[in-house]
């Protein structure tokens, strides 16, 4: 388990890099290990630039001998509005290409979002080896 | 961190040699836009071999980076994506429309040699010195 | 590291003396046991093959096969009590379970024989002891845990070669399934063929961004036309690597496109406009030798620079 705080740009490489390291130790293939540290980066760099600090934790799990990578963000920033349309692709509030949030949901296996409106973020993302 | 960027006859080639900050990009889209501007390049090479991720940011880094170079007379080739990067950049979404991509360093600076030659045959501006075979000695 | 037998052997044993002879090793009691085990080989071989036969096992080999196999079994499960060491039992287990997986040899079977093993060597401990209960209890206790390690590394090296098999095969379908063919230099052609689901989707976008970097390609033909239905999903996934494959700087063309495959990726709302898509496949090769000739042509046509 990896907790990798969030407060400047180079935390996003680190996260990133954890990330692939955790993919290698779990036996993914490159090609999942580079979902997986896209991913991982869309949800740093929102983090970021929409709460200024937070954190990524990252599990390796296992069920029934199939290995899996958990990514947890999370921060206590301004939450999300419209979740809804926060998911869609092009939606952005920042002149972004608002495809962070879409884009994990197509990179990662599971994802769940769940923000509260001043109060903070947080999003689950499973990325399971491919058998 | 510091991208190299080497000016080869008519064209500047800006080799990404490990991952970048925001920052960085930020400080790359600069330095770019104004090298161009510089030196007149007809061309700008961004080779992204030693790059595993392209996320959102750093694509649309590299989208502004064509545009902006675009207006002051360079076409811009990326170069270098790997199988992996690519497949996950279309997946997250992006698939740099509107941007033209080769292969690797040699394929791109032959596109831009054919560009520059059909250019030429129109009339335009010639172009001032050989291609791939200087690469290993680029400022030579 | 003696397994205790107690509560098995009987009461009227004259215990207290045997025990205090304990002092004789479980080595020593195997040596004995493996001099035994060498002496009736030819007796004690031929009971097991009997019983491997009689049990209907290793069906799909010839009785004089499994004679044979039953020798060497037999050898190398004596050399492991006799040694201790299971490395060569466990070579030999590997080089067994690969001659007899294609057969169709099934992990029951091999389990089976193992312990048929097992319960006709101590079946003849049973009877050469009998005399002397005391003894046959420590025999065995020496036997036992020998023998489960026997059979644990003949049926787990089995069934790791087995699945190492099964693996191997599913990657030479996958292989076969979805070629990436070079028909010329700078030219793939990927013929698709039957039903795509999404997993094997994905596993052909990969075999093919791989071989356009590996054969420097500059055109693909995706060939769709033994395609007989595609989902959205993967109607989703051709554009995808429609798209990966321009990044790595390569122009696709898709032929054989079905009018309803046409109607899904209008439908999840790809501009066909967008897509070099020809008839059919020699119409994609033509075109595909167009783009690769017009650079040449293009370039025959000038002269040369200094
Ligand atoms: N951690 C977060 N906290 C607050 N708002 C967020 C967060 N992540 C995403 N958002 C909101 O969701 C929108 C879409 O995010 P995303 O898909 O990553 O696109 P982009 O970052 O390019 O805008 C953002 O513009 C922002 O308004
Ligand atoms: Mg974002």
């Amino acid at each position: 388990m990896e907790h990798i705080p969030i407060r400047a740009d180079t935390d996003v490489l680190a996260a990133r890099q954890k990330g692939r390291a955790l993919g290698l130790q779990a036996g993914f293939s490159s090609i999942d290990i580079t979902l997986l540290a896209t991913a991982i980066s869309e949800l740093a760099r929102n983090i970021l630039l929409y709460a200024h600090e937070g954190e990524i934790e990252l599990r390796l799990l296992n069920e029934g001998g199939r290995r899996g990578i958990m990514v947890i963000a999370r921060d206590q920033g301004p939450g999300i509005v419209d979740i809804e349309r926060a998911l869609q692709d092009g939606f952005s509030t920042s002149g972004g290409l608002g495809l962070g949030l879409p884009g994990v949901k197509r990179l990662m296996d599971t994802f769940e979002l769940k923000s509260t409106y001043g109060a903070g973020t947080v999003v689950t993302a499973v990325k399971w080896e491919l058998r | 961190m510091d991208v190299p960027v080497l000016k080869q006859g008519p064209y500047l080639i800006a080799t990404v040699q490990s991952a970048l900050t925001d920052a960085d990009l930020a400080q790359l889209r600069r330095t770019l836009v104004e090298q161009v501007g510089r030196y007149r390049s007809r061309g700008l090479i961004v080779d992204v071999t030693a790059v595993d991720v392209l996320d959102s940011f750093a694509c649309r880094t590299l989208r502004d980076i064509a545009h902006m170079t675009g207006f002051r007379g360079a076409e811009t080739v990326i170069v270098g994506i790997h199988a992996d990067l690519a497949f996950a950049m279309v997946q997250l979404g992006l698939s740099l429309e509107g941007v033209t991509t080769a292969l690797d360093l040699e394929e791109g600076l032959a596109y831009l040699d054919r560009k520059q030659r059909s250019v030429k045959a129109l009339g335009s501006r010639p172009r001032q010195s050989a291609g791939p075979r200087n690469l290993l000695h680029p400022r030579g | 590291m003696k397994g205790s037998k107690g509560p098995a052997a009987p009461a009227s044993a004259p215990l207290p003396a045997k025990i205090a002879i304990g002092s004789e090793s479980t080595t020593s009691l195997l040596r004995e046991l493996v001099a035994h085990l060498r002496q009736n080989r030819t007796q004690l071989r031929e009971e097991w093959a009997r019983r491997i036969t009689e049990a209907e096992l290793l069906t799909a080999m010839t009785k004089e096969e499994i004679f044979a196999e039953a020798t060497s079994v037999y050898d190398n499960y004596v050399e492991a009590l006799e040694t201790g060491t299971f490395e060569a039992l466990q070579a030999y287990a590997r080089n067994l379970s690969e001659r007899i997986i294609p057969r169709g040899v099934e992990t029951h079977e091999v389990v089976g024989i193992v312990l048929l093993l097992r319960d006709v060597l101590a079946r003849s401990l049973f009877a050469k002891y009998q005399g002397d209960f005391t003894k046959l209890n420590r025999i065995l206790d020496a036997y036992e845990p020998a023998a489960n390690r026997i059979a644990n590394t003949v049926a787990v090296g089995f069934v790791q070669e087995r699945e190492r098999i099964i693996r191997e095969q599913q990657e030479a379908i996958r292989e076969l399934s979805t070629p990436v063919l070079q028909v010329r230099e700078r030219l793939l052609i990927l013929p698709i063929i039957g039903v795509i689901d999404p997993q094997r989707a994905r596993q052909l976008t990969e075999q093919l961004l791989r071989g356009i970097r590996t054969n420097r390609a500059k055109v693909v033909v995706i060939d769709i036309t033994g395609v007989a239905a595609m989902d959205a999903t993967v109607a989703n996934h051709l554009v995808q690597t429609v798209e990966a494959s321009r990044l790595l700087g390569a122009t696709v063309i898709v032929t054989g496109l079905s009018p309803e495959i046409a109607q899904t990726l209008v439908t999840i709302g790809v501009d066909l406009g967008k897509m070099t898509t020809v008839g059919d496949l020699q119409g994609g090769i033509e075109e595909a030798e167009r783009l690769l000739g017009y650079k040449v042509v293009h370039f025959a046509g000038e002269t040369p620079e200094a």
